[in-house]
């Protein structure tokens, strides 16, 4: 029982996971753990290996070396307990577009030996914003209904990990900030949420997120944390010539790295320079003369914090 | 399980606005038209006639050729010469040209020739109305001996003659819709159970669906099953279909028993959907399904025998034949519908087909398998 209790408390895990296709190297070692209960968010660029990590935890694809488990059950011995208690959703929508609503859900509930009725608690705040169209077919929903018709989908078996790949691409800012609700209430229910994107805004909505490149996990850690762990200063500076300011910052032997952002470039400072904020100020100064010689003009040159994008780049620099 | 799974089968089948369609389409045009649109009998060739004579025998001639119904007088031209051209202009097939003194010559008991001039850019059309207009000479030779004999003008003596009396067995008047109706509903079976359900279950693969079944507990031998069942149902409804239309427009019953057919079909059905299947593991989308099933049709029935015998092809292509499942069907059906074998006398047919079915199955379970 002790025994059992323990595995159980640790959701997913993974250990040294390789994965490459021909001369492609998509997973490269990649290790990490998330507790029960959690939302982890794994985030990072196209083509930086979420699909085949997704993939290969929920048992479609096997890894070349390395073990995973979920819910204790190893991908490869156990793979059938396992297609038992995940909920999948991929990131494109992947449903029966010639069945109605109530008939996807309730396929992939008498798939896996349930019923609607079983869990329709689960899914009810879901299911119900898209219950008045049940008998529309799956093909004809607009978008954001169908995500949530996949959602209700993946649920209907009241999964204990739910994997949804990039369920927010593609969707509109409204719809990501409902959908980021949802799964905050699913949370309630004990459920572990495993999420990938490449937003970085919603990194700060996941409990950890692991932030992945070239199929390796840069970090892992809390998004405060890794703000935390940021180690340079960071000033914002915008003028009326975007372009020959980002050439004139990069140019600056001050500046350690400079990338546009939006309406704003961002200039890390390195952190030996910045030891204290009278320094900071100085060289907020010196960057700002700098800059008007080179003829710039409505210049606007801040400190700021720094958010998981500032540290993404930061560590893929390396 | 699978219940579950046939029930949504169904329901995406009857919903498919091209699928029903296609089922219930294909087989009718297969079996209602084509059988009249493919046929090597020729009827209505043009005939030009070069009359040097203008006699009552060179007449006769003529109107016999025409009035035995293959040929149709489209050009008469003073030589040779302008009937070549009528060819040339595509007016007209064939040239029959009668010499000057033909009635003459043979009143005299002289050798006369007449010259038959086929156009032979399609050489089967050619060859044939060639021969029938040959015989239909032969026979007005043989018309017109007699009345020679009795005029005197020929030798008394009698010919001896050989007379050639020729019954053409299992299909007596050579009807060649006979023959075709019993190999077409092989081609509708290849293509209703064996092509169909591969590209259903790559079409679960591109929309994604198929991942979504593999992270269930669905096992993966129910969701084939699933798919391959309704086609195999509609398999034998389409061959009882077929029976039915083959019985009541072409007055075709097998003379052999039904028992045969549906058993062998079963067979067939089997090797067909392990073909499908082999294709549904290496296509990634429907497009790419849809190129091989082109590719692997195209090669079956031409080297079917559905429209040539295999008898008459080099002996690389008999032996690519050889290993074509269709081919061997369509000898059953044939035999089965026309001469009336029974499931012993095909023994060689049911071990090839036996033989296609472990072939194709193993083939599709073991691509699966290193896919996987």
């Amino acid at each position: 029982m002790d025994k059992n209790q323990n595995i159980t408390d640790i959701a997913v895990s993974c250990s040294n996971v390789s994965k490459s296709y021909k001369d492609v190297r998509a997973l490269n070692k990649v290790s990490m753990e998330v507790p029960r209960g959690q939302i982890f968010g794994i985030i990072g660029p196209d083509g930086s290996g979420k699909t085949s990590l997704f993939r290969i935890l929920t048992t479609l694809i096997l890894a070349d070396e390395g073990a995973a488990a979920v819910d204790g059950f190893d991908v490869v011995a156990d793979y059938r307990e396992i297609r038992k208690r995940v909920g999948y959703m991929p990131g494109r929508f992947s449903l029966y577009q010639d069945l109605t609503v109530e008939e996807n859900l309730n396929f992939f509930a008498t798939v896996f030996n349930t019923s609607i009725k079983e869990n329709y608690d689960l899914v009810k705040d879901i299911y119900q914003q898209i219950e008045p169209f049940k008998n529309r077919r799956a093909g004809k929903l607009s978008g954001g209904m169908k995500q949530k018709l996949a959602l209700s989908c993946a649920l209907i078996h009241r999964p204990s990990v739910l994997f949804l790949d990039e369920p927010t691409t593609g969707v509109d800012p409204v719809s990501r900030k409902e959908f980021w609700g949802m799964l905050k209430k699913l949370q309630k229910e004990n459920i572990t949420i495993i999420v990938s994107t490449p937003y970085m805004d919603e990194a700060g909505l996941c409990d950890k997120i692991g932030l992945i490149q070239d199929g390796e996990f840069l970090t892992t850690d809390t998004p405060r944390g890794i703000i935390g762990k940021y180690p340079n200063k960071l000033i914002a500076v915008e003028s009326n010539d975007m372009h020959q300011l980002l050439i004139d910052l990069r140019a600056n032997e001050l500046s350690k790295d400079c990338f546009a952002f939006g309406d704003r470039h961002h200039v890390s400072i390195d952190h030996a320079l910045t030891t204290d904020s009278a320094a900071t100020k100085d060289i907020i100064r010196e960057i700002k003369s700098f800059l008007l010689n080179k003829g710039h003009k409505n210049l606007i040159v801040e400190e700021i914090e720094p958010g998981i994008e500032d540290c993404f780049m930061q560590l893929s620099q390396k | 399980m699978i219940k579950y799974l046939l029930k949504k089968e169904f329901k995406q089948l009857v919903r498919n606005p091209f699928v029903p369609r296609m089922l219930a389409g294909f087989p009718l045009m297969v079996l209602l038209i084509l059988p009249w649109a493919a046929s090597y009998e020729i009827k209505n060739l043009n005939l030009s006639v070069v009359d040097n004579d203008h006699s009552t025998y060179s007449r006769k001639l003529t109107e016999k050729v025409i009035s035995s119904g293959y040929f149709r007088l489209t050009n008469e031209s003073p030589n040779f010469q302008q009937a070549l051209e009528s060819i040339e202009k595509n007016e007209s097939d064939i040239i029959l040209e009668i010499p000057p003194h033909f009635e003459e010559d043979l009143n005299t008991g002289q050798k006369t020739k007449v010259l038959i001039a086929p156009n032979a850019v399609n050489g089967m059309k050619g060859g044939i109305g060639m021969t029938y207009l040959a015989n239909i000479v032969t026979n007005f030779n043989a018309d017109i001996l007699p009345s020679l004999m009795s005029a005197g003008t020929t030798s008394a003596v009698a010919i001896p003659q050989i007379e050639v009396n020729s019954s053409f067995r299992f299909n007596p008047h050579l009807n060649y819709r006979v023959y075709m109706v019993p190999a077409l509903i092989v081609l509708i079976l290849t293509l209703l159970c064996g092509f169909l359900p591969g590209v259903s279950i790559v079409m679960e693969k591109e929309i994604g669906t198929m991942e979504q079944i593999n992270v269930s507990p669905v096992p993966k031998g129910a969701f084939i099953l699933a798919k391959l069942i309704p086609f195999w149902i509609i398999g034998f409804l389409i061959l009882t279909v077929g029976e039915i239309i083959a019985w009541a427009v072409y007055g075709l019953v097998p003379a052999g028993h039904y028992y045969t057919l549906y058993f062998f079909a079963a067979i067939y059905i089997v090797v067909v959907s392990g073909l499908g299947l082999v294709i549904s593991n290496y296509a990634q989308t429907m497009q790419q399904a849809i190129f091989i099933v082109f590719f692997f049709m195209l090669i079956f029935i031409m080297l079917s025998g559905l429209y040539t015998p295999i008898e008459s092809m080099p002996e690389w292509a008999k032996w690519i034949a050889a290993f074509n499942p269709l081919k061997h069907f369509m000898v059953v059906m044939r035999s089965v519908f026309l001469k009336g074998s029974g499931i012993f006398d095909l023994y060689k047919e049911m071990l090839a087909l036996l033989g296609f079915a472990v072939f194709f199955n193993s083939w599709a379970i073991m691509s699966y398998r290193k896919k996987n």
